[in-house]
């Protein structure tokens, strides 16, 4: 890695004694001796294993569950079922408004994706759970059910989740949120091209070396501390004292050493059902994904579909850009309608477009809910606006770099959510890499600044 | 007595091998996985549990010097061995070259992959001592990173190689 | 049929921390009776080294060497709020908070060695070795471990520093969607190179050279670390990843390592990394966010550069040989 100081220059001042030092990880040495404790690094005696009965339909109407084989089946302590969770119906983000609850911990009337959990087994193996989950037997009606995401906004489609009508998330602003800047139409009658594509992603696994799970330890005097490998502590805790409907100070999560995440660990799945495991056995309790779980149980990044309307003109300016992006959610919202808000607030990328029009969805199916990950509705949204942007280069016959020195924002110029645009760099980042790819752009774009007109 | 209880009595095996040089022997349920009796027995948690399928590497350990995924070896056919972890390989509170060049290389990250990777990695310099870059790749195939890259693990790999070596000459 | 070679460029931006912000994180800093200092959050580190870093932004603030800085996190039961580790807020927004902290620290230090040196406050200050001096005057100094003894043991004085970062929720104006998503925002441009093999549809990416504008390098070891892996990820989401490989169709998802694909060691690009600084001006020491952006431009350039090399747009992520080769056989067939 290099790092090139000789760009803003002026902004920096190099005074600095830890900030800037390369110092060595404090955490590597536990690390590289194995002695680096993660949540699952402790033994607990009398440790229960807890294995979750999942739906193997897409879309299906519960009409009886028959948990007694299961609870005969040696080794078995406790089963779990919806009429258990004191407040079943959650939703993660509840805690900074935004809701509605649309979300089961364990099924109740409907599952509504493949691999929903419906029953909580708890046993003394790993084993002896596994085989009483495959005891447990639930009689489903099965319903149809909706995978794409234009066929669920059809009417008539199948009802995803009946706290979303229409399969499509209540923004304020109505069934997608927007941005609107500028003359949108007027863009596109001055444009000397128009070019309309369309950009689609499946879903991606976060895929940490280390799946997602908690311990949790009956403290004897009604407190419970659950050993997490959660990325956010108190999202944990408080989501667990909603749904378990027990005073936060009941709740002691701890974890902070955490085998890789990146977002697939920010959902509040295992804790509150495992601490309740542990309330109503009085005995240590834990609950980890196995590898399959991990792949197609646990959020992915969603599928994403985003269409993109550009008017460019010969000289390389977009005058106009039109985006009206789709974020499958699957089943259930949890961080989903965040994201999908978030993409809108991303484009029309870091460019200056005098004319924007922005509606980005989040819409239901019955698949594995999305939620965060690395990147979360932005890493599509990049994919598909610079595809599109060497497209429109190349059918302008201007070179792909250049055109995009041509649109960069600079400081002070305004973005379609109108705010001014401070502390560019995308001018400069472009300039080192075409130095260091070599790229030849004209000395023009080489002389250009993101400071106020630069 | 019941009849249960009686059956989980016959369910354990008593296993004798030996863990980074210190006898061990213990009663475990037929069927335990190295890598469960490793943890939860003899409080070794430096084998991770990744997948307990075969297929991310973080439990990788040495049986008889040998590279094995202890979440798919029988506890019970090490009767006898010898096996080494990621636990055992600093001696007298001096990192193995590996470890140090692991932490000097930045070469760790979440750390989760990290004690397989050393083990795979030790598997190959015991037998080739100064390996090429592919050899090194090859070593570590079956080990998943996601947060690195591998780039500075196999950088890592290749200096403890190196150090080694200079310190052998 | 050959092996053709293409480049492709793309670049993007990226917001530090939650969307519209509303995401607080909190920081407690105090010394010990030797003059340490423990910096107690309920952040959590997933790998990125985030408890590494805050040690550094407590020790650079406070100005003492970073060792002597201990992090203590992620028990709820003793560190005050934090939103989580995600949106590349973390070193933003939870370090802001250790700033404050260790300032509020740094202040009741510096008042205990002036009451020592029998000098005023404001004419001290620190030297980043661990010992306070009056400036001008470097002969006219107290350790810091003397301090901490001093306010331990002969003041009673507790030196320690309450923090508190919170960027105000922003709602987005609902016809208009005028709204402020983030405060600052981290820049990277990659140009990648690949050859594709127009028999197999398998693409090889030859190299990697990414251009990232990360506010401050604040342990440039650790920024180089997120800054690899992250271009490793983008390329793997290019051509690898998902675990619904016929979306929309549920069919055929890969259920471990064997069958959710990524690029294995020996699979790699050869891979540059530059980095700038234009620091954030509500950034500790001037850091936005780098952890997410970095896996987001090799995607695009990737794709960017298969179309250079063989003429077709794979639209869909990823972009599989499978993919590429249907592509292929509509072109001939056009």
């Amino acid at each position: 890695m290099e790092l090139r100081k000789n760009y803003f220059a002026d902004e920096r001042k190099d005074d600095l004694h830890e900030i800037g030092q390369s110092r060595p990880r404090s955490d590597a040495p536990g690390h590289v001796t194995g002695k680096t404790a993660y949540f699952a690094d402790r033994t607990f005696p009398g440790l229960l294993h807890l294995k979750m009965v999942r739906s193997p339909h897409h879309h299906a109407r519960i009409k009886g569950i028959d948990t007694s084989e299961a609870l005969k089946h040696p080794g078995v302590v406790r089963v779990l079922t919806a009429k258990d969770i004191p407040h079943n119906l959650y939703t993660i983000l509840i805690l900074i408004q935004v809701g509605p609850e649309d979300e089961y911990v364990l099924a109740e009337d409907k599952v509504r994706w493949k691999g929903e959990a419906v029953v909580a087994v708890v046993a003394e193996t790993e084993r002896a759970a596994q085989e009483a989950v495959d005891k447990v037997k639930v009689d489903y009606e099965v319903l149809p059910a909706v995978f794409d995401m234009e066929e669920a906004l059809k009417p008539g489609a199948p009802l995803v989740n009946e706290f979303h009508p229409g399969n499509f998330y209540l923004y304020d602003s109505g069934d997608h949120r927007k941005v609107r800047f500028g003359d949108i139409e007027k863009g596109f009658a001055e444009a000397d091209h128009v070019l309309e594509q369309t950009y689609a992603s499946s879903p991606i696994e976060q895929a940490p070396t280390e799946t997602t799970g908690c311990v949790v330890m009956p403290e004897g005097n009604d407190r419970f501390t659950c050993h997490t490998n959660t990325q956010a502590m108190f999202f944990t805790l408080d989501n667990t004292s909603i749904i378990l409907q027990m005073p936060g100070h009941k709740l002691h999560m701890v974890g902070g050493t955490v085998g890789g995440g990146f977002g697939g660990k920010v959902d509040v799945i295992v804790e509150p059902i495992a601490i309740l495991a542990a309330r109503l056995t009085g005995r240590p309790v834990s609950f980890i994904y196995g590898r399959y779980e991990e792949m197609q149980i646990s959020s992915p990044r969603a599928a994403e579909k985003i269409i993109i309307k550009d008017g460019v003109m010969k000289d390389g300016r977009i005058v106009a850009r039109k985006v009206t992006g789709y974020t499958d959610a699957g089943a259930y919202s949890r961080h989903s309608p965040y994201g999908a808000q978030k993409g809108a607030a991303h484009y029309p990328g870091p460019y200056t477009v005098p004319n924007v029009w922005i509606d980005t969805y989040c819409v239901y199916t019955n698949r594995t809910p999305s939620s965060a990950m690395r990147g979360f509705g932005v890493t599509i949204a990049d994919f598909a606006l610079e595809v599109q942007m060497d497209k429109l280069a190349r059918l302008i016959g201007m070179d792909p770099l250049e055109f995009r020195f041509v649109n960069a924002y600079r400081d002070g110029d305004m973005k379609a959510h109108r705010q001014p645009t401070t502390g560019a760099a995308l001018i400069e980042c472009m300039q080192e890499a075409s130095r260091a790819a070599n790229w030849p752009v004209a000395e023009k774009y080489l002389q250009m600044s993101s400071y106020k007109g630069g | 007595m019941g009849v249960a209880r009686e059956e989980k009595r016959m369910a354990k095996v008593p296993i004798q091998f030996v863990l980074n040089g210190d006898e061990k022997a213990e009663f475990v349920e037929s069927g335990s996985t190295l890598l469960k009796v490793l943890r939860e027995k003899l409080g070794d948690t430096s084998p991770k549990g990744g997948c307990h399928q075969g297929t991310c590497g973080t439990c990788s350990v040495l049986v008889d010097g040998e590279l094995r995924l202890s979440c798919l070896t029988l506890a019970e056919t090490c009767e006898g061995a010898s096996v080494t972890t990621t636990a055992g390989l600093a001696e007298g509170g001096v990192l193995h070259p590996l470890q140090r060049a692991f932490q000097e290389g930045f070469a760790t990250q979440c750390g989760f992959c990290t004690p397989g990777m050393i083990m795979a990695a030790k598997a190959l310099l015991d037998r080739v001592p100064n390996p090429t870059r592919e050899e090194v790749v090859d070593a570590i195939s079956g080990n998943i990173c996601r947060c690195t890259g591998y780039e500075p693990i196999i950088r890592a790999i290749l200096s403890a190689a190196r150090s080694n070596s200079h310190h052998a000459a | 049929m050959a092996i053709r070679r293409g480049r492709g460029v793309a670049a993007i931006n990226y917001p530090t921390g939650m969307n519209l912000g509303g995401d607080p994180s909190q920081a407690l800093v105090h010394s010990t009776p030797t003059g340490n200092f423990m910096v107690t959050l309920s952040s959590v580190d997933l790998g990125q080294g985030l408890k590494q870093v805050m040690a550094q932004i407590c020790a650079e603030t406070i100005g003492v060497p970073t060792e002597q800085v201990i992090i203590d996190t992620a028990d709820t039961d003793t560190g005050p709020h934090c939103m989580g580790t995600f949106a590349s807020r973390g070193t933003h927004r939870i370090g802001n908070a250790v700033v404050q902290a260790a300032r509020e620290a740094r202040q009741v230090m510096l008042e205990v060695a002036a009451e020592a040196l029998e000098v005023n406050a404001s004419d001290l200050e620190t030297d980043g070795t661990g010992n306070i001096h009056v400036k001008g005057a470097p002969q006219k100094s107290i350790s810091i471990f003397d301090t901490a003894l001093t306010a331990h043991f002969k003041l009673g004085r507790s030196i320690s520093g309450r923090g508190m970062f919170l960027v105000p929720r922003s709602y987005p104006e609902v016809e208009t969607g005028a709204m402020k998503p983030s405060t600052c925002y981290a820049h990277a441009c990659t140009v990648v190179d690949v050859e594709v093999d127009d028999e197999t549809g398998e693409v090889t990416v030859v190299s990697v050279k990414n251009v990232f504008e990360i506010g401050r390098a604040l342990n440039p070891k650790m920024v180089e670390q997120q800054l690899v892996g992250g271009s490793w990820m983008g390329i793997s989401h290019a051509l690898y990843e998902t675990t619904e490989p016929y979306y929309p169709s549920r069919e055929h998802g890969g259920t471990d390592f064997n069958e959710y694909l990524m690029p294995g060691p020996g699979d790699l690009a050869d891979t540059e990394i530059i980095v700038l600084e234009r620091p954030a001006a509500d950034g500790p020491y001037g850091a936005k966010g780098p952890g997410e952006m970095c896996a987001n431009p090799q995607i695009p350039a990737v794709a960017n550069a298969v179309f250079d090399a063989v003429g077709v747009r794979i639209d869909m992520l990823p972009i599989t040989p499978e993919r590429i080769l249907r592509a292929l056989k509509e072109q001939r067939a056009a």
